[in-house]
């Protein structure tokens, strides 16, 4: 039942956050709400009994891919700033 | 308008993949399945003497696929040539990657941000410990989740972290594209091995040993050492194109 609640819980947060990333104005939080949905989606994993998954998306989702988007916004803003 | 009408069709795919789901055959209620009767299971348990016995971890000796690990037996061992194939995936991004953004004389882009002496010394810290953690899941890929792909992943996050904490750090990227070229022709090599002195394409030639110890399942640590490699000097390579300019 406990169990039960938690996949309930994380699904709905997935969804919630999902939404949030692709309407939010400021693309920094954008990238942010996206890390977080990864961070869920390797819960999720781990509920499944995926921990390869698991791991392979803990690392890259949240882990790489979040620090080149942030990188890649801060050197387009500061090509912005430039003009 | 628009809001709504996506809506609309995102509810009518999400019933259609309920409706295809439910009562389908394939897909038996929770509960009902039964785990025995699987094929995999067939698969794990067969050894290569033609047996189908009961596999005991540490124990189990001269099993058809060595790791125990399962996912690791098919990444690396039935489907080993998959394996190939996305790791060229991999090596024609960061061609891309360099084709796009890389120039003949490069130095460290100047962001807005210079970090303080404390996250210098304390990311150098935090550094070894990432980069023993991603040495370890690659080392014990055919035991524990993971394997090449998230353990090399995990070498280029350490220096990753070097270039965020350190705003004057570059890595020697020749040398990593030296260690990326040698580690991927090994793994052709390997395969080619198989392919002439043994039956055929990147067959797993070695004794698979006991089930479960560090030594064991033949070829597939050797080969996810090399894929960690490759896969850790590569992505490294993209994020120094990433983090540089043109520039002296």
């Amino acid at each position: 039942m406990l169990n039960n609640l938690v996949e309930i819980v994380i699904s709905i947060l997935l969804v919630v956050l999902a939404l949030l990333a692709t309407s939010s104005k400021s693309m920094m939080k954008t990238v942010m709400f996206l890390s977080a949905l990864s961070m869920l989606a390797v819960v999720a994993f781990v509920i499944m009994q995926a921990p390869d998954v698991a791991v392979t998306e803990a690392v890259i989702g949240s882990g790489l891919v979040t620090s080149l988007f942030v990188f890649t916004l801060l050197s387009a803003r500061k090509v912005v700033g430039k003009q | 308008m628009k809001q709504i009408l996506s809506l609309m069709l995102v509810t009518v795919l999400g019933l259609l993949i309920i409706v295809s789901l439910d009562g389908n055959p394939l897909y038996v209620d929770y509960g009902d399945a039964q785990a025995a009767n699987r094929i995999s299971t067939r698969f794990i348990r067969r050894d290569v003497n033609g047996g189908n016995q009961a596999v005991w971890f540490g124990v189990s000796e001269d099993l058809e696929s060595g790791p125990a690990n399962i996912v690791t037996a098919i990444v690396a061992d039935y489907r080993s040539f998959d394996t190939l194939g996305e790791v060229t995936v991999l090596f024609v991004s960061s061609l891309g990657v360099a084709l796009l953004l890389g120039t003949l004389t490069t130095k460290r882009m100047e962001l807005e941000f210079h970090p303080n002496f404390m996250l210098r010394v304390g990311s150098r810290a935090l550094f070894g410990i990432i980069l023993m953690t991603g040495v370890y899941i690659i080392l014990h890929g055919h035991l524990t989740p993971g394997g090449g792909f998230p353990g090399g992943t995990m070498i280029a996050s350490s220096i990753l972290l070097l270039y965020l904490s350190d705003d004057q750090f570059r890595t020697k990227v020749k040398s990593f594209k030296v260690l990326e070229s040698i580690a991927g022709s090994l793994y052709v090599v390997l395969g080619l091995v198989g392919l002439f002195a043994f039956d055929y394409f990147l067959v797993n030639f070695l004794d698979n040993g006991v089930l479960g110890e560090l030594f064991s399942a033949g070829i597939i640590p050797i080969v996810y050492v090399l894929i960690g490699l490759k896969v850790g000097s590569e992505i490294s390579g993209i994020i120094d194109h990433f983090l540089t300019e043109e520039g002296a």
